[in-house]
């Protein structure tokens, strides 16, 4: 049996015994320990940095989160993207742009026994595309905390604009989303997640456009995707005061697209408490049914969005926290400083460079520098 | 078959509910205290038998487990408190590390005797089931009060029954 | 429908079975957890890098979900 048919048996499945399960797991909410605990009280003050095919895009993020000491804590983080794209997309059609993204989140966690309940919204906004989200979450912990569970769900309304005329279309998009935490040992800690994602409305892109024996057409997509994402992450603890870090993630959607993501990182004290990270990461797709880098008849459906083509990218991330103090007096009680960058190669199978007709490939560069104070 | 499963899962949410509530401990109300001996910050060595006549206070906790930290200084206040009319905290620390644990109590501001039990033997004499745990015992060495983590709050249910118990 | 049917009734078996047991004993105790509370066994401990490459990551390739991050559209063209 293939994934496809697979995932078509197991989302149903997973939907259908959601509801069970949620009893299930209220029945034994308020058992034996009870040692669910709000995120601590803290600010990150970042700068981040992308560039690679064309792209730069950078900005500050803060995030702020301040709770009660009881049973509240709320959240506000604030992101920037300031972008300036020549990328091949914009070569071959279009000149060189800049712009500039504002993207806001708002939350509060409400902690009730072992029960955190999480509702937070999202704004995002650029010249040309709008984009609103609202998100529930809850995360519960039973059997003496050696197991979370987390549901959530969000509904999301974008408008999508383009900046030369009054073209207005809008999307839907709604995600629902289990997870699994589980401690297997005192080392060992294994989480399971699964996500589901349904979009509807406009989701083609309002500037790019299709081949057609080499001609240039508008891009048509369905007006409606729904995907399912299923991942497992590993984490254990060795006696050289390190861990080992193991990700899986499977993807499908209704576009025929699937795709494969593999990470593995390993994280070192180095001295006390400063901490080295290196990790590596794998991912690799396989193409929409409605793409084609160059279609020899025209279709109803037809994208060259090299973002829904056959192809695979790896990165290679080092982060190293540099820990700057630590104690119970004085407002701040702890403070960190993070250098990461990483490296990612993107090789494309099935779309080429529109000037000499090889197959695109490009390197980015990805940076933050992070300043994170607890108080 | 959907009211069936609804019922079902209606009665089970009652059943659990009953059913969890009552875990079994190693140590419960009325019992006396296990007897144990551990270093300790300020002598060589303690031992709880050797202190009945005084109320004391058993507050096991961890300098990685966040409640614990919230919940000494209110500790250090009742110690501060009631400590001259023969009230005692013994603090038992279950680090691996003693002097990452001595540094914290003292950052909190304690100063009641923390006691090292870096090899978890006392925590698995007691059945440790949450961190933090605090146990009252009376001035017979009977456990009197046995108080699972800690929530903003208990330091009052604490002052409470020290008051109660240093009254007998 | 005849997994799900299945799945539901382990669900509720388990169920059964959980309450018939008077006391749940975690293999690891809450004392023995000091390394699962150190930093370096937490999945995440920047949210703030993560969310951003999760942001890279979610501009430039066709899946989406099972990650870190919540919410946000992008247009970028």
């Amino acid at each position: 049996m293939n994934y496809i048919n697979k995932i078509k048996i197991i989302r149903p499945i997973l939907q259908q015994v959601s509801i069970p399960a949620l009893i299930l797991l209220l029945t034994f909410a308020h058992s034996v320990a009870e040692a669910a605990v709000l995120a601590e009280d803290r600010v990150d003050v970042m700068t981040h940095s992308y560039s690679g095919g064309g792209v730069t895009a950078q900005g500050p993020a803060l995030l702020v989160r301040k709770g009660n000491d009881k049973s509240y804590s709320a959240f506000a983080s604030y992101y920037v993207d300031n972008v300036t794209s020549a990328s091949i997309d914009v070569q071959a059609q279009a000149s060189q742009y800049s712009e500039k993204r504002d993207d806001i989140s708002l939350g509060v966690d409400y902690l009730y026994n072992d029960t955190i309940t999480t509702a937070s919204f999202n704004n995002s906004e650029e010249s040309d595309y709008s984009s609103d989200s609202v998100n529930i979450d809850m995360s519960q912990e039973f059997f003496g905390g050696m197991s979370t569970f987390n549901i959530g769900y969000s509904a999301s309304n974008d408008i999508v604009k383009r900046v030369d005329n009054d073209f207005n279309q809008e999307l839907n998009r709604y995600r629902y989303r289990l997870g699994l935490s589980q401690i297997l040992t005192k080392n060992w800690i294994i989480s399971l997640n699964f996500e589901s994602i349904a979009e509807k409305g406009y989701l083609s892109n309002a500037y790019r456009s299709a081949r057609v024996l080499g001609a240039y057409v508008p891009e048509l997509s369905p007006s409606t995707r729904t995907s399912e994402a299923y991942s497992i992450r590993s984490l254990t603890y060795f006696d050289w005061r390190g861990s080992l870090r193991f990700d899986y993630r499977f993807y499908t959607d209704t576009w025929g697209l699937q795709s494969d993501t593999y990470e593995i990182g390993i994280s070192k004290y180095l001295g006390e408490k400063n901490i080295l990270e290196l990790s590596y990461r794998m991912y690799s797709q396989n193409k929409a049914n409605f793409y084609s880098d160059n279609f020899t008849a025209e279709m109803i459906y037809m994208t060259r969005d090299k973002e829904l083509s056959t192809f695979s990218d790896t990165t290679l991330k080092a982060k190293y926290t540099y820990h700057m103090f630590e104690n119970d007096s004085g407002f701040f009680s702890k403070g960190n400083f993070t250098v990461s960058i990483g490296l990612i190669q993107f090789d494309y199978d099935d779309f080429t460079h529109y000037r000499t007709g090889e197959k695109y490939s490009y390197t980015a560069t990805v940076a933050q520098i992070l300043l994170s104070l607890w108080y | 078959m959907k009211n069936i499963k609804t019922t079902l899962s209606i009665i089970l949410l009652l059943s659990g509910s009953i059913g969890l509530s009552s875990t079994s401990y190693a140590v419960s109300v009325g019992q006396i205290s296990p007897d144990f001996t551990l270093s300790s910050s300020t002598k060589i060595n303690t031992r709880l038998a050797e202190l009945r006549g005084q109320v004391i206070m058993l507050n096991f906790w961890a300098t990685w487990c966040n409640p614990c930290r919230v919940e000494i200084p209110h500790l250090q206040k009742l110690y501060a408190q009631y400590e001259d009319i023969g009230f005692t905290i013994l603090g038992v620390s279950i680090d691996n590390n003693k002097t990452k644990a001595v540094k914290m109590a003292n950052d909190l501001g304690a100063k009641f005797p923390i006691l090292f039990d870096n090899t978890q033997n006392v925590s698995k004499l007691y059945s440790i089931k949450t961190m933090p745990f605090t146990i009252l015992i009376d001035r017979d060495g009977k456990i009197r009060h046995l108080f699972q983590g800690y929530k903003p709050g208990y330091e009052a249910k604490y002052s409470k029954a020290i008051r109660e118990l240093l009254r007998e | 429908m005849l997994y799900s049917k299945i799945l539901n009734l382990l669900i509720i078996a388990l169920a059964l079975f959980l309450t018939g047991c008077s006391s749940w004993e975690p293999w690891v105790a809450p004392y023995e957890r000091e390394i699962l509370a150190d930093p370096i066994m937490s999945f995440s401990r920047q949210p703030s890098i993560d969310s951003h490459y999760s942001h890279v990551y979610g501009v430039r390739e066709g899946s989406h979900g099972a990650g870190t991050s919540i919410g946000g559209g992008c247009g970028c063209n």
